[in-house]
């Protein structure tokens, strides 16, 4: 293992990349980083189930929904401020993922992947189903709700504050677990489970655990970004598009990496972004995406920064 | 008294890899296992490392009953084992690969002590110099070192090793085969299966003949290799059948 100095350069430069909007005061500006900062969010969770411990949960996006109901539910019904909901929301998302862990991830491969997309779909038609949180219509805010923050617009920059500080410790809190015992542990399931059991791996705690902290995050994301649009609907909150995209990010960037989920997030809001708004791409974009995706599977599995690893060894320090 | 096992049966469909095998462990003593093709000896090895439900039968590790537990849990008691196809974690580098022997096996080693340990245990079994390479980009002599590397890095009270020396040259059999001894004088109790006669019967106290999943014989290596019926079971191969009656008669 190098020396770990990759958070020397990733916090700063996401400080700076938070720090951008205030400073303009571009509200166009802080829409982009929120997405931006959403993204390295979710793409660091789901690294840590599908880059360390080699489980791809193609359906990770229902945790982000699970945490958004939970903490909308909160906020409507018991007045509760964002912080205390949101962190109740990725609790939820992480009991969900630890009890849903024990049963599926005994699945390997494929099995697993399918299972999880099942899991998504399933919740998704059972809120739909539920008329206490809104049934397919959804939940939406009174406005009066963001009256405790000092109005609409305050409530909204708090948001983006929130979530600035959410995205920072999820890379913290993926770096540390990828460093510490339990990170190791990870890895050497994703490399071969049988043998990380002969060797003494309890593999089925610790998958469960890795499930559970990767859908965490996600709770607390979804709590905030439903949040700031104030409603929040099944269809929106279980998007299976947005689980692909989740996927995308961690490959295209280099799964496993730290540095290389932030990237893949970074790079695909500014692509999503190119191509959205250019008139030739706009309804292609996840055809495009799917394209990459494709040549990257195809020809740089480990994806940017570890296609970067491998030929630097100078620079392996600081991408880890 | 280490390892019991006591009337271990395990079928596989139809077939029956291990029938009512009985032995017994001491505590230092290195017992080869030994057998032609197909004679249960892995599957033994799978048995004792709990990598599947025995059919019938009890194993006993330190008096107690294991049978039930699984693998991870018997390796946290003590018990290592290398395969004997190895099975490294490619994408790790060969310390990691050691490090996660000591962190989870007996040992339960921090992440810092276990560093520590694997520069010990590399440098023990020859590996030195590797220790960044990832594992999978050794070669297979390289791989069973690392093998062996791993399951002694656990700190193990009992460690099994499956075919160390198959497919290794002259050479680096006589290396591996100090290794083994090594391992014998730190108090480790070996387990271990070969098929090199010359060097089983050189290294082991005693040894056990499987047949078919029956052990057709058990005691020190001159008695097993004299034993009509372990004879009789390697005819089928003449090339060995002439090397064990060669190895009688230079011993007699």
């Amino acid at each position: 293992m190098a020396k770990g100095k990759t958070l020397f350069w990733l916090i700063p430069f996401l400080v700076l990349i938070v720090a951008l909007p205030p400073v303009t005061g571009s509200v166009t500006l802080r829409e982009g980083v929120f997405l931006i900062l959403m993204y390295v969010a979710l793409a660091s969770s789901l690294n840590i189930i599908l880059g360390y411990t080699g489980y791809v949960s193609f359906g990770h996006i229902v945790f982000y929904g699970i945490g958004g109901y939970i903490a909308f539910y909160f906020m409507i019904n018991y007045g509760l401020h964002l912080i205390p909901a949101m962190i109740l929301g990725g609790i939820g998302s992480a009991l969900a993922a630890f009890a849903l862990g024990e049963a599926v991830l005994r699945l390997r491969g494929a099995f697993f992947a399918i299972a999880t997309i099942g899991v998504n779909e399933a919740v998704k038609a059972l809120v739909n189903n539920l008329n206490f949180i809104g049934g397919a219509e959804g939940l939406f805010f009174n406005f009066k709700v963001y009256r405790s923050y000092g109005g609409a617009a305050k409530a909204i920059w708090f948001s983006y504050y929130t979530m600035a500080a959410v995205t920072l410790i999820t890379i913290v809190a993926s770096y540390v677990i990828k460093r510490s015992k339990f990170g190791l542990g990870l890895m050497a399931i994703r490399e071969d489970e049988d043998t990380a059991i002969i060797l003494g791996v309890n593999a089925k705690r610790y998958k469960s655990l890795a499930y559970a902290v990767s859908a965490f995050f996600p709770g607390m994301v979804g709590a905030v970004f439903f949040f700031k649009a104030g409603n929040i609907e099944p269809h929106d909150a279980f998007h299976l598009i947005k689980s692909i995209e989740m996927i995308f990010m961690v490959m295209l960037g280099g799964y496993g990496n730290v540095a290389g989920a932030f990237t893949g997030a970074l790079v695909y809001e500014r692509l999503k972004g190119f191509l959205l708004v250019n008139p030739l791409f706009k309804n292609l974009h996840m055809t495009i995406s799917g394209a990459i995706l494709l040549l990257i599977v195809l020809f740089i599995p480990q994806g940017i920064i570890g296609f970067i690893r491998e030929k630097s060894k100078r620079l392996r320090g600081i991408l880890e | 008294m280490i390892l019991q096992v006591e009337e271990v049966t395990k079928t596989f469909g139809g077939l029956v890899a291990l029938s009512d095998v009985t032995f017994q462990v001491e505590e230092r003593e290195i017992l080869g296992v030994i057998g032609p093709n197909g004679a249960g000896k892995t599957t033994l090895f799978n048995a004792i490392s709990g990598v599947f439900k025995i059919d019938k039968g009890k194993v006993r590790f330190k008096g107690r009953n294991i049978t039930s537990l699984s693998s991870n849990v018997r390796a946290r008691l003590g018990i290592a084992r290398t395969h004997q196809i190895v099975k490294p974690l490619n994408d790790l580098s060969v310390t990691e690969n050691v490090m996660v022997g000591a962190c989870f096996g007996k040992g339960n080693f921090s992440l810092s002590a276990a560093r520590k340990k694997a520069a010990e245990v590399l440098e023990f079994v020859g590996l030195k110099g590797k220790e960044d390479t990832l594992a999978g980009k050794l070669n297979v002599p390289e791989k069973k070192r690392l093998e062996m590397a791993r399951a002694l890095a656990s700190d193990p009270i009992l460690i099994m090793l499956d075919e160390v020396l198959a497919g290794l040259n002259p050479m680096e059999v006589a290396s591996m085969l100090e290794v083994i001894k090594a391992i014998r004088d730190k108090g480790i109790t070996i387990l271990m299966i070969e098929h090199l006669m010359h060097a089983i019967m050189n290294v082991s106290d005693r040894v056990m003949a499987l047949v078919y999943g029956r052990k057709i014989s058990e005691g020190t290596p001159e008695k097993v290799a004299n034993d009509p019926q372990v004879v009789e079971a390697y005819l089928g191969d003449p090339e060995l059948a002439i090397k064990l009656f060669k190895d009688k008669r230079k011993r007699g």
